[in-house]
C-alpha cells in the first residue's frame, strides 16, 4: 500500500523541526520516523535527515529532505506527515523560510537546559512570519542540569507564545515523542488549497542528480501535477516535461501524480539547479496560475573569496569542481580571476562563511585539489572622484586612494544572546568591531538579547571565534543584512621581500590601519617557513610602510639525531617536509604555505 | 648479502628525559627472560653456528646495564651464532658509570674491539637536566678502564642545541671531549621526541631548545673544531681519525644490509625493511613463540632503494658514487635527478663530477632540504 492511499487532505500535516545545533532535532525526527514506522529498524542509520558526509561531521543539516509518514491513531484513523528538514546556519535564512513555507506548523525544539538561542529565534520568527502554528518542545528533560520551569518562562516571553503549553521530552529516552505526535494532528491546521485550480507547486530545495538531472523537491498548495504534464517555472520561465514525480519514504518512491498538500520531488530532465530555484512557483505551461507563490528571491552572495588551485596544472580540475558543484548549487557564484602572486583563479560568491567553508572543504575532499584560499571579502560600493561608481569584491582591485571620493560598506544587524556575565565581553567585541549599538533587552533574570549594526566584513574577520572565546561558547548569534553605510576605509598591501602580494591585500578601517598592518605582517612571521635568505615583510597604505618585520633566513635543517638504523623514520620525516613544501605556493621568490592567505582571518588580537 | 648485524639491549637503569629508543628500566628477571627471547629470534634468524659477519653493533637502551652474568651470556650467545674472531668492528653501547673495569673484561674477552660511550656533555649539571645517571668525572674513569683493559677504539656521543646550553658551554664540552684525543667522535643535536619527559615539558612551555641560529653555530663550531684537530666529518653527525669510521654505521649510509635482533629493532634485508615489536611482553612472547617478533614490513621497491641510496648516501662526506650507483640500479642518475641535481648545484648545496655527489660545506646545515629532494614522485621499474 502506497500511503498516498489516504488521500484525504484534511488527514495530511506538513510540519518542519526548529531547533538550535545540538539541542536535538536530528535525534528527534529518528524518533518520530521510528513511531510512525517509516524505517524497519535495519533501515535506521542513526539521525536519518543528516545524510551528507560533511553535516554529519559538522553535525549540522545543509540539505532539506522531506519524509512522508503515516501515523495511525488507531481505530483507522490514519494521517498523513511530511516531515520536512531545514537546514540550521545563518548563512542558508533563505532557503529555511522557504522550507518553512511549505508547511503549516512548526515543532520548536529548545534545550531544557540552554534555553531559547539567537537562531533558534530567528527561525521562529520566520516560522511567524510563515502564519506557521509552532508547537513547543522541551527537550533534554531528563538531564541533571534540565530547568523546565526557566524555559517555559523564557518561551513565554521571548517568543510570545505560552510556555506551560511546552511538551515535555526526552527524545534520546522516547518521553513525549506520543504527545508530539498527537499534538501534530491536533494543532496543525492541514493544508488549504484546491486540486482543482491551476498548479502551484513551492520548490523549497532542489539538487543535481548525475542520472536523472535536477531533482526538485516541491510542495503542492494547489492543484496537481503528474507525469507527462508541461511544466513552467515562474520565476525563470524555463518549460520542461515531467518524467517522474513521487515522495520520499524516506526512499524515493515514484507515485502518479501529486495533488494539494502533497511534498515529494519532481524530475524533468533539468540540466541544472538554476532552472529550479529554491523558492520558485512551479506550474503548468498550458494552464498557468494567474500569479506564483510570494516570497521568491534570487540569492546574492555576501562573502567573496579568491580560490587557487596549489599545483597551478589543476586550474582545470577547479574549474570542473565548481560547475559540478554549482549544478547542485544555485547560490554559489564563480568567475575566472587572475592574481599575480597566485596565477590563475576563480573569485567565488557565497551565502556567508559556512558556505564558504564547505564548499572550499569539498573541493578539497571530493575532487582532491589543494587550494589556496585568499580571506574573505564582501562587496565594497566605490564612488570614485571621477564619479563613476565600482563594486569591488577583491581588495586588490580597490581603485587607488586618491581616486577614491566615497567608500561604502554592507551593515548587518547582529543579535546576540548572552548570559547576564558575558554582556560587558560582548560589548566590548562589538565596539572593536566597530559596531552601533541598537538594542538591549533581558529576556529573563539571566539572558540578555543585546542588537548591534556591524559591518560585514567584521564579522567575516573573526568575529565568531572571538565571540566564542570571549564568552565560553555561551553566547548565540544571528545577523541579517541592513544595507550599506559610509565608511573610512583604506588599502592595506602586503609586500614580501619587496614584492606586493596581490593575494594577500585587505581593505581596513583607517582607525585600525596601523594596529592591524603590524598583527598580520606578525603573523605572517610565524607562518610563514624560514627561506634560504631573510625576507622583509611590510604592511604598506599606498607608499607608505607602517609594519615591517622580517623572516630571518634558515640556518640549518638537517637531521642529526642519533636514528641508528631506523630509516623508515628518516624517509617519514622527509616526506614530511617535502609534502609540507607541495602545499606551499612559490610567490616570488618566497614560498609561502596556503594558511598564509588567510591569516588576515586568523588573528589573536590580545 | 648481509654482512652487518645490530642487536638491542632495551634496559636502562634510569630514562634519560629526551630518549625515545625501546627501553625499559632494568630489572634482572625481565632482562634473563629477554635475553632468552633475544637468543630465539636470532637461532631462528641465522640458522646456523658462527656466521660470518663484517661488523655487529650492540645497542640500546643500554647494554652495560645488564650484569655480569647476564653480559656474560649476551657475548656468549653472540659468540656462538657469529663468527665474532672474523668479524672487523664489533661495537658495544656503554654508559659511563655503567661500564666497570670487569664487564670491560668480558667484552674484550669475547672479542668486542671499539666501545661507543654516551657522554652526552661535559658538565654535570646539564647531564642531571637531561635526566642522565652518570657524571664527568665517570667518563675519565671509563677511558682510563678501557686503554688499561685494551680496548682503545673508543667512540664517545655527544649532544648539542640542549636546553640552557649556550655556545660557551658547548665548546667547553667539544674541547673536554677532543682532551681525550680519541679515533672517534658523534656529535647529534636534541631532537624534541613525543613520549619522553622533554615533550611533556615543551608543549607545557617549560622547556625551551636555543633558537635556530644558535644550534647552527653549535654544528659550526663542532666542524670547525673537529677540522682543527685533524678529526674528519664523514657524515653529518660522525667525526673519526682516517681509517676509524664507524664501518657499522657506514653500512646503515651505503644502503647495505643488515640484521636487527631485539625490540624495537630495525632491519634492512633484500626487498624489505623489517621494523619489530617494542613492548616488552609482545615482544618476548612473539620471539619465543615464533622467533619472528615483527611488528611491521616495508616493501623497497627500486623507487624505494633508489631513493634511500641518494639520502643516505648523501650524509657521508665522501657522497655517493656515480658509477656504483648506476651499475646497482642500472639507470642513467641524469635521467632521474637531472632537474634536481641541477637546482641544488645552483643553490650551492651539492657538489659534482663525472664519479660524485656530495653535499658541499654550505650544504652539510641543509641537508634535509637536500634529501627530500630526492623523494621521487613517480614510480621506477
Amino acid at each position: 500500500m502506497t500511503l498516498t492511499n489516504i488521500r484525504n487532505q484534511s488527514k495530511v500535516r506538513n510540519f518542519s523541526i526548529i531547533a538550535h545545533i545540538d539541542h536535538g532535532k536530528s535525534t528527534l525526527a529518528d524518533r518520530i520516523l521510528e513511531k510512525t514506522k517509516a524505517l524497519t529498524s535495519r533501515e535506521m542509520k542513526e539521525q536519518f535527515l543528516d545524510a551528507m558526509d560533511l553535516e554529519r561531521e559538522r553535525g549540522i543539516t545543509i540539505k532539506l529532505n522531506a519524509v512522508q509518514l503515516k501515523y495511525d491513531r488507531g481505530g483507522g484513523d490514519e494521517y498523513l506527515f511530511h516531515l520536512i528538514d531545514t537546514p540550521g546556519h545563518v548563512d542558508f535564512t533563505y532557503e529555511v523560510s522557504r522550507s518553512l513555507a511549505a508547511c503549516e506548523g512548526a515543532i520548536l525544539v529548545v534545550d531544557a537546559a540552554q534555553g531559547i538561542e539567537a537562531q533558534t529565534l530567528a527561525n521562529v520568527y520566520l516560522a511567524l512570519d510563515n502564519d506557521l502554528e509552532i508547537i513547543p518542545v522541551i527537550n533534554k528533560i531528563d538531564l541533571p542540569s534540565a530547568d523546565p520551569e526557566r524555559v517555559k518562562q523564557e518561551i513565554t516571553d521571548v517568543i510570545g507564545i505560552d510556555g506551560d503549553e511546552a511538551i515535555l521530552a526526552s527524545a534520546k529516552s522516547g518521553i513525549g515523542i506520543d504527545e508530539i505526535l498527537d499534538q501534530i494532528v491536533e494543532k496543525i491546521p492541514a493544508p488549504e488549497g484546491n486540486p482543482d485550480e491551476p498548479l502551484k507547486a513551492l520548490i523549497f530545495d532542489s539538487l543535481y542528480d548525475p542520472y536523472r538531472g535536477v531533482i526538485a523537491y516541491i510542495c503542492v498548495k494547489e492543484g496537481s501535477v503528474k507525469v507527462g504534464d508541461k511544466i513552467k517555472m515562474m520565476a525563470t520561465g524555463k518549460e520542461f516535461e515531467v518524467n517522474e514525480v513521487g515522495v520520499f519514504n524516506p526512499k524515493p518512491v515514484q507515485q502518479d501524480q501529486l495533488t494539494v498538500g502533497d511534498v515529494g520531488y519532481l524530475t524533468a530532465s533539468i540540466k541544472n539547479v538554476g532552472d529550479s530555484r529554491v523558492g520558485d512557483t512551479i506550474t503548468l505551461a498550458n494552464n498557468p496560475a494567474p500569479e506564483p507563490l510570494p516570497g521568491y528571491r534570487r540569492l546574492n552572495p555576501m562573502v567573496f573569496c579568491g580560490l587557487y588551485p596549489v599545483d597551478a596544472d589543476k586550474y582545470n580540475d577547479l574549474r570542473e569542481a565548481l560547475e559540478r558543484l554549482e549544478l547542485n548549487d544555485s547560490s554559489l557564484q564563480y568567475e575566472a580571476e587572475t592574481s599575480q602572486a597566485l596565477g590563475f583563479g576563480f573569485r567565488c560568491g557565497f551565502l556567508g562563511l559556512l558556505h564558504m567553508e564547505i564548499i572550499q572543504e569539498r573541493i578539497e575532499r571530493e575532487f582532491g585539489i589543494d587550494l589556496i584560499t585568499t580571506a574573505p571579502s564582501v562587496i565594497y560600493k566605490v564612488v570614485k572622484t571621477d564619479g563613476e561608481e565600482v563594486d569591488i569584491d577583491n581588495p586588490s582591485f580597490m581603485p587607488d586612494n586618491q581616486s577614491v571620493q566615497e567608500v561604502q560598506e554592507p551593515y548587518v544587524r547582529a543579535t546576540i544572546m548572552v548570559p547576564n556575565d558575558f554582556v560587558g565581553p560582548v560589548m566590548e567585541i562589538c565596539q572593536k568591531k566597530r559596531g552601533e549599538f541598537q538594542d538591549m533587552q533581558y529576556l529573563d533574570d539571566n539572558r540578555v538579547n543585546v542588537v548591534y549594526e556591524i559591518p560585514l566584513s567584521e564579522i567575516v574577520y573573526d568575529f565568531f571565534d572571538q565571540l566564542k572565546s570571549q564568552t565560553k561558547g555561551y553566547a548565540s548569534f544571528d545577523y541579517e543584512m541592513v544595507g550599506y553605510k559610509v565608511s573610512d576605509l583604506v588599502k592595506m598591501d602586503i609586500l614580501l621581500n619587496g614584492d606586493t602580494i596581490d593575494a594577500l591585500s585587505f581593505i581596513v578601517h583607517r582607525d585600525f590601519a596601523f594596529e592591524r598592518g603590524k598583527q598580520i605582517a606578525d603573523k605572517l612571521k610565524t607562518l610563514i617557513p624560514r627561506q634560504q635568505f631573510e625576507v622583509p615583510i611590510q604592511a604598506a597604505i599606498g607608499n607608505k610602510i607602517v609594519a615591517r618585520t622580517n623572516i630571518k633566513a634558515m640556518r640549518k635543517n638537517v637531521l642529526s639525531k642519533c636514528y641508528g638504523g631506523d630509516i623508515s623514520r628518516k624517509r617519514k620525516l622527509l616526506e614530511k617536509q617535502k609534502e609540507g613544501k607541495k602545499r606551499m605556493k612559490m610567490v616570488g621568490s618566497v614560498e609561502v604555505p596556503q594558511e598564509a592567505f588567510m591569516a588576515v582571518l586568523k588573528m589573536d588580537d590580545d | 648479502m648481509v654482512s652487518s648485524v645490530y642487536i638491542h639491549i632495551p634496559f636502562c637503569e634510569k630514562i634519560c628525559h629526551y630518549c625515545d629508543f625501546t627501553k625499559f628500566f632494568y630489572e634482572e628477571k625481565m632482562a634473563d627472560d629477554y635475553l632468552i627471547a633475544l637468543e630465539n629470534e636470532i637461532k631462528t634468524n641465522i640458522q646456523e653456528s658462527k656466521k660470518k659477519m663484517k661488523t655487529i653493533f650492540v645497542g640500546g637502551g643500554t647494554p652495560t646495564a645488564l650484569n655480569n652474568r647476564q653480559l656474560t651470556k649476551l657475548v656468549k650467545m653472540i659468540d656462538f651464532y657469529f663468527d665474532v674472531a672474523s668479524v672487523e668492528e664489533y661495537s658495544f653501547e656503554a654508559n659511563p658509570g655503567d661500564l666497570t673495569e670487569d664487564k670491560i673484561r668480558i667484552l674484550k674477552d669475547h672479542g668486542v674491539n671499539r666501545i661507543s660511550m654516551g657522554v652526552q656533555v661535559f658538565d654535570d649539571e646539564m647531564l642531571e637536566q637531561l635526566g642522565r645517571l652518570h657524571r664527568v668525572k665517570d667518563v675519565y674513569q671509563n677511558v682510563n678502564d678501557l686503554i688499561k683493559v685494551g680496548i682503545d677504539n673508543i667512540s664517545i656521543d655527544l649532544m648539542y642545541s640542549l636546553p640552557n646550553q649556550t655556545i660557551e658551554h658547548f665548546e667547553k664540552t667539544l674541547d673536554e671531549a677532543l682532551q681525550f684525543d680519541l679515533p672517534h667522535y658523534s656529535a647529534y643535536s636534541l631532537q624534541i621526541e613525543p613520549k619522553t619527559i622533554f615533550y611533556q615539558r615543551y608543549k607545557k612551555g617549560t622547556l625551551t631548545k636555543p633558537p635556530e641560529e644558535i644550534e647552527a653555530d653549535m654544528y659550526e663550531l663542532l666542524r670547525r673544531e673537529m677540522r682543527n684537530k685533524g678529526i674528519k666529518q664523514y657524515e653529518i653527525s660522525n667525526f673519526a681519525k682516517p681509517g676509524f669510521e664507524s664501518k657499522h654505521n657506514l653500512t646503515y649510509w651505503n644502503n647495505d644490509y643488515y640484521y636487527g635482533f631485539g625490540a624495537g629493532s630495525h632491519g634492512y634485508l633484500p626487498g624489505e625493511r623489517i621494523i619489530n615489536i617494542r613492548p616488552f611482553p609482545t615482544y618476548v612472547e612473539a620471539a619465543n613463540e615464533t622467533g619472528k617478533p615483527v611488528l611491521h614490513v616495508e616493501k623497497i621497491g627500486k623507487k624505494e632503494q633508489i631513493e634511500e641510496e641518494m639520502f643516505l648516501g648523501l650524509r657521508k662526506s665522501e657522497g655517493v658514487s656515480i658509477p656504483k650507483f648506476e651499475e646497482k640500479y642500472q639507470v642513467n642518475i641524469e635521467e632521474v635527478y637531472g632537474n634536481e641535481l641541477a637546482q641544488l648545484e645552483e643553490k650551492g648545496w651539492i657538489n659534482r663530477n663525472t664519479t660524485f655527489i656530495k653535499l658541499t660545506e654550505e650544504g652539510k646545515p641543509f641537508g634535509n632540504e637536500v634529501f627530500q629532494s630526492f623523494l621521487l614522485d613517480r614510480d621506477i621499474y
